[in-house]
């Protein structure tokens, strides 16, 4: 096992001035809760466009009052066109998966968390991390000024599939300079993620105080180190990605298009590209990029459930472990986003075999999980109760991979409302809800104070039924060969299904109205909370060894020493049922 | 607050399997020759999909029901067996169920992939361009003339791009917005992309394949059952994707061969 | 006697009014426009992709490159003043339309002024997304779902326009923005008029989307009215 690295100092002086402490921030801390603020101002934007979403496929023709202010082409006299709905959707996407799912749980709760967990002062360089938010929030301000560009946000999905995305304003509105800032705005992003990943694995690597080994780092820290390598691998093939395509639509080149299209009327003039580079290239990054979602809120779930068990799990290393075999096979699946996709039918079939491997580690950490619940003293707070929905969902979500992992079922299932169940329940609402795990959990060390339970309670109860009722029904719909990322349903066979997506929209406004059940919690009790004491869940990582919210310098000059990993439930300790990672006490 | 959870997860977890184990919402009618297989295995799949799925959440709501907030609740315990049991459970019951799948699997796939189209399977050529599909049976010569996409007209109905002006064997030749097939015959679809990515999709025909600008693809069925089905686009293509849609008419082979005579007296 | 002087009177001053209150002066042109040989056989469209629009047409309608009537006339040409005319100071306070309906333009070939409103109506239940290719205009891109108000537009040059529909490849139409006022389309007679006409030397233009221009001059004296006709080379490709 590695020896325990007597940390070096890396540290900033304190800060000083609003600026220094509030905006352009060195401290960790503070640029965790920048990230989490920007992901919270993005997801209530990307609900808001669900919502405006639903509302159409529902009641199609019908105005939505003052839309036609954000855009008149987009949406005259407020009745969204056929090219606006493509366009929320896209934004929808992007929004939810680059500045939410990337965001909050990895550089949100990691940047805040990870520091703190090994014991340093900071992440490795300060400078990096700052930047890496103002980077991020820049590609935000590029990505939000699609939608006020004359020819609005772009409409070739958040997947962005070449020629579509490539040749221009010939293939509709929306592809003239709303394509291009998407394509900037990632390119952007992908800058700021590559900086952050860079933090996380130097930290990690370098900056653990004595005796913190790697093997008694929390699992959450296991997973952000983990997320922070795949993110550096992934996001350097993405940025490349959308530069070439940029030079396509500016430059004239062609890696995308290949010659002889006709659009508009017009024969494009490129030639010798392939459509599917783009795909293999987009997807190379895009599998990984949704384990970088998911992992981290598997490390904040079991971090949650383990305090809130009282007990250890049957094994972290085999989670850890587990972890690490996803994020390994992550890169070998790809191609089960191509499967029809023109590509080599027998790279179909080879694609399909890790794909359908990965489920053995996503088990094994499920039946650690439910395992570990056995024989334990489930203490249920709001935190808990998200991290047991995240388990229901991440079953859920998980075992319709399944059907989509394998090619000749998803001849069938493939672009229907399936895939939209499967990702949705699997990536948009167990991530979700291992965020608001986090959040619950983790409010009272970030602000000092404790968040109002039950309207945790009830925010969860809405939630966890609400989230059900929405994507359950996909499920179905795609069975029913019900096609996705149609802006509305003329087809003969989609007609009697519009029941199912009446429920579903109506489930998606009560669901969604929920979150300001959650907003207000979160507001209100950063104002008018009840103080939080240091260690409100009995927990034993370090985070729990300092005061609510820490001081800029966290260890306030100390260096914690570390006789144990964090898993000492269940035991004889001086404070309780628990040991501490810091304290020297014998278990 | 343990029970409630338990209650409500149970609830939601027989909520959700109900549809499926009801057959409410099933893939319609099969036409085709290599559907079944894939139907069979759909079927597998949903059997040991929907195991795993109660099974979860039935285990996860009796552990919450019987372990939160106990009263003596200092007394925590391991589950016997421990990680190795779940590590083993892992292993086996899931990888030999799901790599069996794949591995079964494999000839479903191949039916459609990986046999060529006999020697006397009816060529027709599709195409694929915002927001329509067009077909193009190779009419007396038996030979699809050359396309040029410069001379794509569509208001004068040139939507493949055909040089009738110079190209003789471009005159015979059958455009037509409906694909009608004789049925029990096997068909091999050529796929050409007239712009961006598009894909053929036709429920019933168990088919789904993407258009690629520049790639000469192609597919082949047989379809069993006459009648009318619904093509429809499912690969982003613009903003007129949900309209992107045409007719498979599946006809006796009389009713085909005077179906295509009346088409090519359109041309 | 004062009846009889009266009624000369009103005579009189009724047949100066006459003169006077014409109009401006009344030369015109009219003729008719043909064809010689093959033209391309013109396809059934199959809408069928459309059901609300394949509806409305028990019998499909055809393509519209080229439309002709009794003794080989030759319909939707364009026929105006291409030089001679003076500059038109703004443009015909009165909108022209376009319709769509049955998934069809209704008509076929809109010719307009610089600046004279164009509206665009939606007369069927699905969305339509016009989109005229304008190279010297600016370039626009407009859906309309079903129901929607009509919006309008203008064109600032001279231009002709082929528009399409980018839901409904078989819609085609044409947008011909002239500089004057003084144009014509011919309808089944193949026959059009341009009316009056101030004395003085005149190229007329007739424009057929397929088979392209033709001009001719012509000099008008007093209020005469000149007969100019075209003949197209029809092609059978």
């Amino acid at each position: 096992m590695e020896e325990a690295v007597v940390q070096t100092t890396h540290v900033h002086a304190p800060p000083e001035g609003f600026i220094r402490k509030h905006v352009f921030s060195l401290d960790h801390k503070v640029i965790g809760k920048q990230y989490f603020g920007l992901a919270l101002v993005a997801v209530f934007m990307g609900m808001a466009l669900s919502w405006l979403m639903r509302f159409h496929l529902v009641w199609p023709n019908t105005k939505v009052p003052g839309l036609d202010l954000l855009s008149s082409t987009g949406a005259p006299g407020g009745v969204i066109t056929p090219e606006y709905y493509l366009s929320l959707m896209t934004m929808h996407g992007t929004l939810m998966v680059f500045f939410v799912l990337t965001n909050a749980p990895f550089a949100g709760f990691g940047n805040y968390f990870l520091p703190i967990q090994i014991g340093a002062e900071d992440m490795a360089f300060p400078r990096f991390n700052m930047m890496s938010f103002w980077v991020t929030f820049v590609a935000f301000l590029v990505l939000i000024l699609a939608f006020f560009i004359p020819d609005g946000p772009p409409i070739s999905g958040w997947t962005a599939y070449a020629p579509l995305s490539a040749v221009g304003k010939d293939a509709g509105p929306g592809l003239a300079w709303g394509q291009s800032l998407w394509a900037i705005s990632i390119a952007i992003f992908c800058v700021g993620q590559l900086l952050g990943s860079l933090n996380f694995i130097a930290t990690t690597l370098d900056l653990r105080t004595k005796g913190m080994t790697f093997m008694r780092m929390p699992i959450c820290t296991w997973a952000w180190f983990i997320t922070s390598a795949i993110g550096l691998l992934a996001f350097a093939v993405l940025l490349p990605a959308c530069l070439l395509l940029l030079l396509d639509r500016m430059a004239g080149t062609s890696f995308f298009i290949p010659s002889g299209l006709v659009i508009s009327d017009r024969l494009q003039n490129h030639a010798g590209g392939s459509p599917l580079l783009w795909q293999h290239l987009f997807w190379f990054f895009g599998h990984p990029e949704v384990y970088i979602a998911i992992l981290p809120a598997v490390g904040i779930v079991s971090h949650v459930l383990i305090t809130n068990m009282r007990k250890p799990m049957l094994s972290a290393k085999v989670i850890i472990y587990s972890m690490m075999s996803i994020g390994f096979l992550s890169w070998m699946v790809w191609g089960h986003h191509m499967f029809v996709s023109g590509m080599n039918p027998s790279s179909s079939l080879l694609f399909s075999f890790p794909t359908l491997t990965i489920t053995i580690p996503a088990t094994i950490i499920t039946l650690i999980w439910l395992g570990s619940l056995y024989g334990a003293n489930i203490q249920l707070n709001s935190a808990t109760l998200f991290a047991l929905g995240f388990v229901s969902m991440f079953v859920s979500g998980g075992v319709s991979g399944f059907f989509l992992a394998q090619p000749s079922i998803d001849i069938y299932l493939h672009a229907t409302y399936f895939v939209v169940g499967h990702f949705h329940m699997v990536m948009g609402v167990a991530a979700i809800f291992g965020i608001l795990s986090g959040t619950y959990f983790w409010f009272p060390k970030m602000s000092g104070r404790m968040m109002n339970e039950t309207l945790g309670k009830l925010h969860f109860w809405i939630t966890f039924v609400g989230t059900y009722c929405i994507f359950m029904p996909f499920h179905y719909l795609g069975l029913a060969g019900n096609v996705r990322r149609y802006s509305s349903f003329v087809n003969d066979f989609m007609a009697p299904l519009m029941p199912v997506h009446k429920f579903i929209s109506i489930a998606a406004f009560i669901t969604g109205a929920a979150q300001f059940i959650f907003l207000f919690n979160l507001i209100h009790s950063r104002f008018r909370g009840k103080q939080a004491p240091e260690n409100p869940w009995n927990a034993t990582s370090l985070e729990w060894s300092i005061p609510s919210p820490p001081p800029w310098d966290n260890f306030g000059g100390k260096h914690p020493v570390i006789y144990h990993d964090p898993y000492q439930y269940g035991v004889k300790g001086s404070k309780g049922d628990f040991v501490m990672q810091d304290s020297p006490e014998q278990v | 607050m343990g029970k409630l959870f338990a209650a409500i997860l149970t609830l939601v977890a027989l909520a959700s399997a109900y549809p499926i184990v009801t057959h409410m919402y099933v893939q319609p009618v099969d036409i085709s020759t290599h559907g079944h297989a894939i139907d069979e295995q759909l079927s597998d799949t949903m059997a040991e999909a929907g195991f795993a799925f109660l099974g979860a959440q039935l285990l996860l709501a009796l552990f919450v029901w019987r372990f939160s907030n106990r009263k003596n609740g200092s007394n925590v315990k391991h589950l016997p067996g421990g990680a190795k049991l779940m590590v083993a459970t892992a292993f086996i019951l899931v990888g030999t169920e799901v790599l069996a799948l794949g591995v079964l699997g494999q000839k479903a796939w191949a039916d459609v992939y990986f046999t060529a189209p006999k020697q006397d399977a009816l060529q027709i050529q599709s195409q694929a361009g915002q927001f329509a599909f067009y077909f193009r049976y190779p009419g007396a010569d038996g030979k699809f003339a050359a396309l040029h996409p410069d001379k794509i007209d569509e208001g004068n109905g040139n939507y493949f791009g055909l040089d009738l002006a110079n190209d003789v064997e471009a005159r015979d030749d059958i455009v037509t917005a409906e694909l009608a097939i004789p049925v029990n015959r096997e068909i091999q679809l050529l796929m050409h992309a007239k712009d961006v990515n598009h894909s053929f999709y036709v429920r019933e025909l168990r088919i789904q394949q993407d258009f690629v600008p520049g790639l000469d693809l192609s597919v082949h069925f047989t379809a069993t059952k006459t009648g009318k089905y619904e093509i429809v686009c499912t690969q982003l293509c613009g903003l007129g994707h949900y309209n992107m849609k045409a007719y498979l008419n599946v006809l006796s082979q009389e009713d085909f061969d005077k179906w295509l005579r009346e088409k090519a007296s359109e041309q | 006697m004062p009846t009889k002087i009266g009624y000369a009177a009103v005579l009189v001053v009724l047949a100066a009014s006459a003169i006077a209150f014409a109009g401006p002066s009344g030369g015109s042109v009219t003729g008719k426009v043909t064809y010689e040989g093959t033209p391309a056989k013109q396809k059934p469209i199959d809408m069928s992709k459309e059901p609300s629009c394949a509806q409305q047409h028990p019998t499909p309608i055809t393509t519209e490159t080229v439309v002709v009537g009794p003794g080989n006339t030759l319909q939707n040409v364009v026929v105006y003043i291409s030089a001679g005319a003076p500059d038109e100071s703004s443009a015909p306070p009165q909108a022209v339309t376009i319709t769509q309906k049955g998934c069809q333009y209704l008509p076929h070939v809109v010719p307009m002024v610089v600046n004279q409103e164009l509206k665009v109506v939606n007369a069927d239940q699905t969305s339509h997304n016009i989109h005229p290719l304008a190279k010297i205009n600016h370039e626009w891109n407009k859906s309309q779902p079903p129901g929607t108000p009509p919006f309008s537009e203008k064109f600032d040059k001279p231009e002709f326009i082929p528009v399409k529909c980018n839901v409904h490849p078989w819609m085609h139409s044409t947008f011909v923005v002239l500089k004057t006022s003084r144009f014509a389309v011919t309808g089944e007679t193949g026959g059009f008029t341009l009316p009056n006409l101030p004395p003085g030397k005149y190229t007329v233009t007739a424009w057929h989307e397929s088979y392209g221009e033709q001009t001719q001059d012509v000099t008008i004296a007093g209020s005469e009215t000149k007969s100019v006709n075209f003949v197209f080379k029809a092609k059978p490709y």
